[in-house]
């Protein structure tokens, strides 16, 4: 394709359940491919903590929404040869498929590249794609596409019951579900049919195996499977919420090929052109077998794949998409084969899914076929018992692995049969009671292959007892920890340690080289294993010194692609500043676990036993672990006590910030303000701490990261509700309470420093008052409406903690400002969520300053006068409360947004608007509905919502809010809530989709009763994705964001147009 | 379930020393050590006659998982799942054993199996170290240690294997019409059930048998694959050659070893390779087409195609390697892969080679 010459790349946005980082990696490699080619890329992604979006990657960034309107602006702008839409998820494809029915790609001569549209459509169209496969006489789910209730029931009916039901054009299975009769039937349908037009009714195939392969496809024909997976858990739960594992294990030759053919035949009578990702279901009892869909994209399997075998899926898919021949192309492991081949491990990986639910009041624990899950890990080993347990630590959820756990089921039969993120040690229990395999089995419907390799960790308990000495290796080998045995033996993880060591029971490094060794590879992308007498590489400890950067592990709430780009840029300073670079990181989404991204990438868990054993054996100069959030900074002070050498600040330091008596006390002899707070350990005690400073107050566990059972309490009755919950959490330590101060600004502080002394900061503003989580806030940059008395305050308590803790790298201080008053509320001495923020809004790389000082480069203090800058970005989150039935959408101090965007504009307003569009939400155009509690609230909405009549919109109001407006002579529609029983109700205007924003404030005081109505009304506005504002001070700023914005008013910059000036 | 804690070495003729467990039969073997890095397909493995003399190690760790299926036969008398009656290795290597198994099709345990065709077998081995060894230093030769028997080095090469492989009498399979003489040099099961499905008429004739002595007509000839050196084959070299020169013009298809003999046959040399093709993931291309096709392949030697006779050509190259996968005739109804179109274990994107020969068997006798 010679007329390619500037292509236009569709990112995937922010992070949501259902698509993850994973798109980061995938973006990332489809741009390397691109730059290979000679080729310029326009890159669209509102996600700007990803890699993707950093210079020097596409020669343009817009920071602007994948939606239509704004990608055709850019079409106009920037006139590009080719479109790629299979690399940002979901949201990429469908923008596509809805740019190419509105002909706006025929109107400008953009070919799409990959798979052509029309396939895509046939992909995801259920009707169209059961045709497309029958023609080919291949198998499918007995099905009927439905495109209203009434015939979904009848073919409900038809197909009999249980059925399952998928809707079409959705991203990680929303909308589908399995009903068991009609009334839950009715209940998914309502939900299914707002995200979709087409609803599918198939029949239930519970029980069955589920695989995918990978497949890969050029425009000449030539066409490979590059992997397959068999899901641990059977179908009935979504491929994002199983433990998977690669390749299959219980399918044989004969199995595994007929798949596989059938793979490239469905394949190419489809005619995808890139990679596409195929799922089955196989009959445990025949061979039997139904495809049950095809992702025409990159999707997370994909991911998995790739970082599962080394074969770089999104790259070769990117080089194919613009004409490339597969045999052409290089395998980049071993650099003399082709990529025309099909990967033979020597190893095997096994992918868990990390889940948050229990953030979540409310929220259903049991897994289905919707997604739930955040995040996910993969381990890598040379046994099944090896790779589950390693992958159990590496979720970060206090698990020792399959046994030595604390957790107990009261009824384990209702646990294995009513799968939850929990099951998996629900079969460690009942090994415990001694129920049978076939007992399992029967409630489980886990294939007995992986029942018996459980059973092997379970046994192996008893030997370790019996017979230390000789089961410590088969126990290494079976992935025990050193903690498990410690466990077991009743003695100290460092003692077991001590007695392994003597016998010479250590892991050995093997490489990932795609062909089992066939070929001599200089791959770089390693793990460890005890299944092993050789290591596969040389530790010369030659004159480049090297660097162990430690990752964020997997993907959860509080924890995400931000920290991932922060140990991406990391490493590249690393390598700039001439050292090796070390990676350690264990999750499949990430772009730091690209092997091309560092000298040594060790894909292993995140344990100061695993960084300790790689440390013995690489000897390095340090280890950085400020950068990938809190796992690596939690490892600080054992690695510090065990001589291991930390780089950056003084581990005794982290821990001067991290334990909160020792920081208060530093604060208070520096005489700095914090809001007054006591760590307690009755409820008594609470109440007379109450009794002084009085309630609100605000309770928290030490040493967690997104707020996890951390509350407002405004109370007695609620304080003594709470605390349950908060103990329950961590009991070995106390809990903390503070004051929580009310109507109060909360400003994030994110700065580098170097022996104590900042050389760059940057202070932004939160929208929502104090009180929501910083994570969950919009955020502004830079600080639009803070008086230069409190920057002044800001800057110099936090110069004053930077010298006291003698800060070297990255650090976060989160301050509440009242009344010209400044208070510290939180200090972490690492990188935090916003670096990659503000950097891009700076312009200035806070993490390379930051790599350069650890380093101990010397760093020039950089001077930025940001009154210069003449633009603003805005930081806005992306909630997934669509995935999470029950839960109540309301933002508060426990952490709840899955991902972010970064929008800029010329001023708050603009940048505003294009950040919540980027979330996903649609400017209202005619009626809005207020719903608020509080009179408080209503007196501050009051403007506001004169302000939207002016505009012409229709305010609708329930009752007690439509009162208070009247009082002051502003007129308002009335809508009856649930109880009233009344018409018109708000239910009945959703449901008619006549509302197309909902403001809804709830009290201060959450628990109050009456708040019942509104939450419904908030859970169904999610359920029928109505947008909705739930905080005054953000429902204010958007009102005067839209009255002063219309949409042609948003300009369509890149990040350069706003950055470099002429 | 049996407990397997009996330690057995693998003792390569270089003196190094490989130690596991003993999982098959306590009778020690030796032969020639090769590895092969298909991930599924182990009952397919190794009774695949071309094993016949090699200790086979299987790089993918995981091994067992899915038992033994049954020993029925089909209505043709041939196995159903397997490649041919029994075992052809000498010995197994591998990492992790599945003391248990689960398939809805498993009749035993793989342990059971060996045992009861008195294969050794050893689990525990890093098989990724002697893999690597192996490649560096080439296939070398191999004895399995049990407790404290011992055996003898033995090399397979220096001895005729294929007439340990091969039918001794005629064996016929199915009625139809067309009629194919299938020299067995060992020849896997399911090269005749390719054959059987597209409707054709096997007659299985030992590989010494000369197909111009048959008494009765027949349309074409198949080399099948077999284990060991090509050059061990003299009589059905000289078969081949015999049959090439005469103008019959009789369409002539081979696999594997096959393709080497029929290699030899036309002139040209083959080579050992340093440490062969074991694996389901060749990519080979039809230089003709330029279309590429992921392969199963099992095989030590291969063809020198600088020696390769004017009339002949080139078919299929090795995109990794380069070597030679196939060749044909450039006038006559003459081909040959390297490959195993069949599978078995392995993919089935070349199958369509039976469909081109059976089409170039109904053109030849137009």
């Amino acid at each position: 394709m010679k007329n390619i010459k500037k292509v236009l790349l569709l990112g995937s946005g922010a992070l949501k359940i259902g698509q993850a980082g994973e798109f980061d990696y995938s973006g990332n490699q489809a741009i390397k491919a691109m730059k290979e080619e000679k080729i310029e890329i326009i890159l669209v992604n509102p996600n700007i903590a990803t890699i993707q979006t950093d210079k020097g990657m596409a020669s343009r960034i817009y920071f602007l929404p994948v939606t239509p309107y704004f990608v055709e602006k850019i079409i106009e702008k920037e006139r590009p040869d080719g479109i790629l839409l299979s690399f940002g998820g979901q949201t990429a494809l469908n923008c596509g498929v809805e740019l190419y029915k509105k002909g706006i790609l025929s109107k400008y001569k953009i070919k799409v590249l990959g798979t052509p549209v029309e396939t895509i459509i046939n992909t995801e169209d259920r009707d169209l794609f059961v045709k497309k496969l029958d023609e080919i006489g291949i198998k499918t789910p007995v099905g009927i596409a439905t495109k209203n209730t009434e015939d979904a029931l009848a073919a409900a009916e038809k197909i009999g019951y249980p059925v399952m039901i998928r809707s079409a054009f959705a991203l990680g299975g929303m909308g589908s579900g399995m009903a068991k009769n009609k009334r839950d039937l009715k209940n998914l349908l309502i939900k299914a049919f707002s995200y979709s037009n087409q609803i599918l009714i198939e029949k239930y195939l519970g029980g069955w195996k589920e695989i995918e392969y990978e497949v890969v496809r050029d425009e000449f024909d030539n066409c490979i499977t590059v992997c397959n997976m068999e899901n641990f858990d059977p179908l009935g739960i979504h491929t994002g919420e199983s433990i998977v594992i690669a390749p299959s294990q219980t399918l044989t030759n004969s199995e595994y090929h007929k798949l596989r053919e059938i793979a490239i035949k469905t394949i190419r009578h489809l005619g995808i052109i890139g990679e596409c990702n195929i799922q089955y279901a196989l009959n445990p009892e025949n061979e039997d077998y139904r495809v049950i869909e095809v992702n025409a994209r990159l999707s997370r399997s994909s991911a998995l794949a790739s970082k599962a075998t080394g074969y770089p899926l999104a790259f070769i898919a990117a080089k194919l998409a613009i004409g490339k021949a597969l045999p052409d192309l290089k395998n980049n492991i071993t650099k003399s084969t082709s990529a025309f081949f099909e990967p033979a491990l020597d190893y095997v990986v096994v992918k868990i899914p990390r889940w948050d639910l229990k953030k979540f009041k409310n929220v259903s624990k049991y897994l289905g076929s919707e997604m739930k899950s955040v995040g996910e890990v993969m381990s890598i080993g040379r046994s099944f018992e090896e790779v589950i347990q390693k992958a159990i630590r590496m979720l970060d959820i206090n698990m020792n692995g399959f046994i030595c756990n604390t957790i107990k089921f009261k009824d384990i039969e209702h646990e294995l049969k009513n799968p939850t993120d929990m099951r998996i040690y629900a079969i460690a229990q009942a090994f415990d009671e001694n129920k049978s395999i076939d007992w399992i089995y029967e409630k489980t419907m886990i294939d007995k292959w992986f029942l018996y390799k459980l059973k092997n960790i379970h046994n192996m308990k008893k030997s370790l007892k019996d017979n230390t000495i000789d089961s410590l290796l088969e126990a290494k080998k079976m992935g025990f920890s050193d903690t498990q045995i410690a466990i077991i033996k009743d003695t100290t993880t460092k003692k077991i340690r001590e007695l392994r060591c003597k016998h010479g029971i250590t892991p050995y490094v093997k490489q990932i080289d795609t062909l089992a060794g066939e070929f001599p590879a200089k791959t770089n992308y390693l793990y460890l294993t005890y299944h092993g007498t050789e290591h596969d590489i040389i530790f010369n400890n030659k004159e480049t010194p090297s660097v162990i950067i430690l990752g964020s592990g997997p993907y959860r709430i509080g924890s995400s692609v931000e920290f991932d780009w922060c140990c991406v840029t990391t490493a590249k300073a690393v390598k700039k500043m001439k050292h090796e670079t070390i990676m350690i990181n264990c999750n499949p989404e990430t772009v730091s676990t690209d092997y091309d991204e560092c000298d040594r990438l060790y894909f292993e868990e995140l344990s100061f036993e695993r960084v300790q054993d790689i440390y013995e054996l690489e000897n390095p100069k340090g280890i950085i672990l400020s950068m990938g959030g809190q796992i690596p900074n939690n490892l600080a002070l054992e690695c510090h006590m065990n001589g291991l050498n930390i780089l950056g600040t003084d581990p005794l330091n982290i821990d001067r910030a991290e334990d909160r008596n020792k920081f208060s006390s530093l604060l208070d002899n520096k005489g700095i303000m914090q809001p007054e707070w006591r760590e307690l350990t009755s409820t008594d005690q609470i109440r007379k701490f109450a009794k002084k400073v009085d309630y609100p107050l605000l309770i928290r566990p030490s040493y967690v990261l997104s707020g996890a059972a951390m509350n407002i309490v405004n109370s007695e009755k609620e304080m003594e509700r709470f605390m349950k919950e908060a103990i329950r959490i961590n009991p070995k330590h106390p809990v903390v309470i503070s004051k929580f101060i009310q109507n109060a600004k909360e400003i994030e502080f994110d700065a580098v420093a170097r022996n104590g002394k900042i050389i760059i900061y940057a202070i932004s503003e939160h929208v929502e008052n104090a009180g929501i989580h910083s994570g969950d806030a919009t955020m502004v940059f830079p600080a639009p409406r803070l008086y230069w008395e409190t920057q002044r305050k800001i800057r110099r308590i936090s110069e004053s903690i930077a010298e006291s803790l003698n800060i070297t790298g990255p650090f976060n201080i989160q301050f509440i400002a009242k009344d010209n008053e400044v208070m510290v509320i939180e200090c972490n001495l690492r990188a935090s969520r916003s670096f990659p923020f503000v950097s891009k809004v700076l312009n200035h790389n806070l993490i390379e300053l930051a790599t350069k000082a650890i380093l101990g480069i010397k760093v020039k203090k950089v001077g930025i006068d940001i009154n210069f800058l003449d633009h603003v970005g805005i930081k806005a989150s992306q909630f997934s409360f669509s995935r999470l039935k029950g839960a109540d959408p309301l933002p508060s101090v426990e952490m709840a947004s899955t991902g972010e965007v970064g929008c800029f504009g010329e001023d708050v307003f603009e940048a505003l608007i294009k950040s919540v569009i980027s979330t996903g939400m649609k400017l209202p155009e005619k009626n809005i509905l207020i719903s608020v509690s509080e009179d408080k609230n209503l007196y501050k909405l009051l403007d506001g919502t004169k302000m939207l009549k002016e505009m012409g919109y229709t305010i609708y109001t329930t009752a007690h809010t439509r009162d208070f407006f009247n009082k002051h002579h502003l007129k308002t529609t009335l809508l009856h809530k649930i109880r009233e029983k009344k018409t018109p109700s708000v239910i009945d205007y959703m449901l008619k989709k006549k509302l197309d924003l909902i403001i809804s404030i709830p009290k201060d005081n959450r628990t109050a009763k009456n708040d019942d109505d509104n939450v419904a009304i908030r859970q169904m506005a999610v359920t029928l994705s109505i947008p909705q504002i739930t905080n005054t001070q953000l429902a204010n700023m958007f009102i005067k964001a839209i009255s002063k914005k219309k949409m042609e008013d948003l300009k369509i910059k890149s990040w350069d147009e706003y950055t470099i000036k002429s | 379930m049996t407990t397997h804690n009996t330690k057995a070495d693998l003792i390569l003729e270089d003196g190094s020393i490989f130690s596991g467990i003993s999982f098959g039969s306590q009778t020690p073997k030796s032969g020639e050590v090769v590895f092969n890095t298909g991930m599924v397909g182990y009952p397919e493995s190794l009774t695949d006659p071309s094993y016949k003399g090699q200790i086979l190690v299987l790089t993918y760790p995981l091994i067992g998982n899915y038992g033994i299926p049954s020993q029925t036969k089909d209505k043709h008398n041939i196995m159903e799942h397997f490649e041919s009656e029994k075992i052809h290795i000498q010995g197994l290597i591998i990492n992790d054993y599945s003391e248990k198994h689960s398939h809805w099709n498993a009749e035993k345990s793989l342990s059971d199996w060996l045992i009861e065709h008195n294969i050794p077998a050893i689990s525990g081995i890093d098989t990724r170290a002697l893999t690597k060894k192996l490649r560096e230093k080439g296939t070398m030769l191999g004895k399995i240690k049990i407790k404290d028997k011992e055996t003898e080095f033995y090399n397979p090469d220096k001895i005729n294997l294929v007439e340990k492989v091969s039918c001794k009498e005629i064996i016929r399979y199915g009625n139809s019409k067309t009629k194919i003489v299938l020299i067995d040099c060992g020849v896997k099961h399911n090269i005749i059930r390719c054959f059987l499905k597209r409707d054709i008429q096997i007659i299985r004739v030992p590989w010494d048998f000369d197909p111009q002595d048959l008494k009765e007509d027949f349309d074409a000839v198949f080399i099948s694959n077999g284990p060991g050196d090509p050059a061990q084959c003299k009589s059905t070299i000289k078969n081949l050659k015999n049959l090439i020169k005469s103008d019959k013009n009789i369409p002539i298809f081979g696999i594997c070893l096959g393709n080497q003999l029929l290699a030899l046959a036309s002139g040209t040399k083959t080579y050992k390779l340093k440490y062969g093709h074991r694996s389901q993931n060749q990519p080979c291309t039809d230089l003709k087409t330029n279309r590429s096709y992921i392969t199963s392949q099992n095989h030590g030697f291969a063809i020198n195609e600088k020696y390769l006779g004017k009339e002949w050509e080139v078919w299929f190259k090795n995109i990794n390697d380069g070597t030679v996968e196939g060749i044909r005739h450039k006038k006559r109804p003459i081909i040959s892969v390297q490959f195993h179109p069949e599978a078995n274990c392995g993919p089935t994107d070349t199958e369509y080679i039976f469909d081109d020969f059976i089409k170039m068997i109904e053109d030849a006798g137009k």
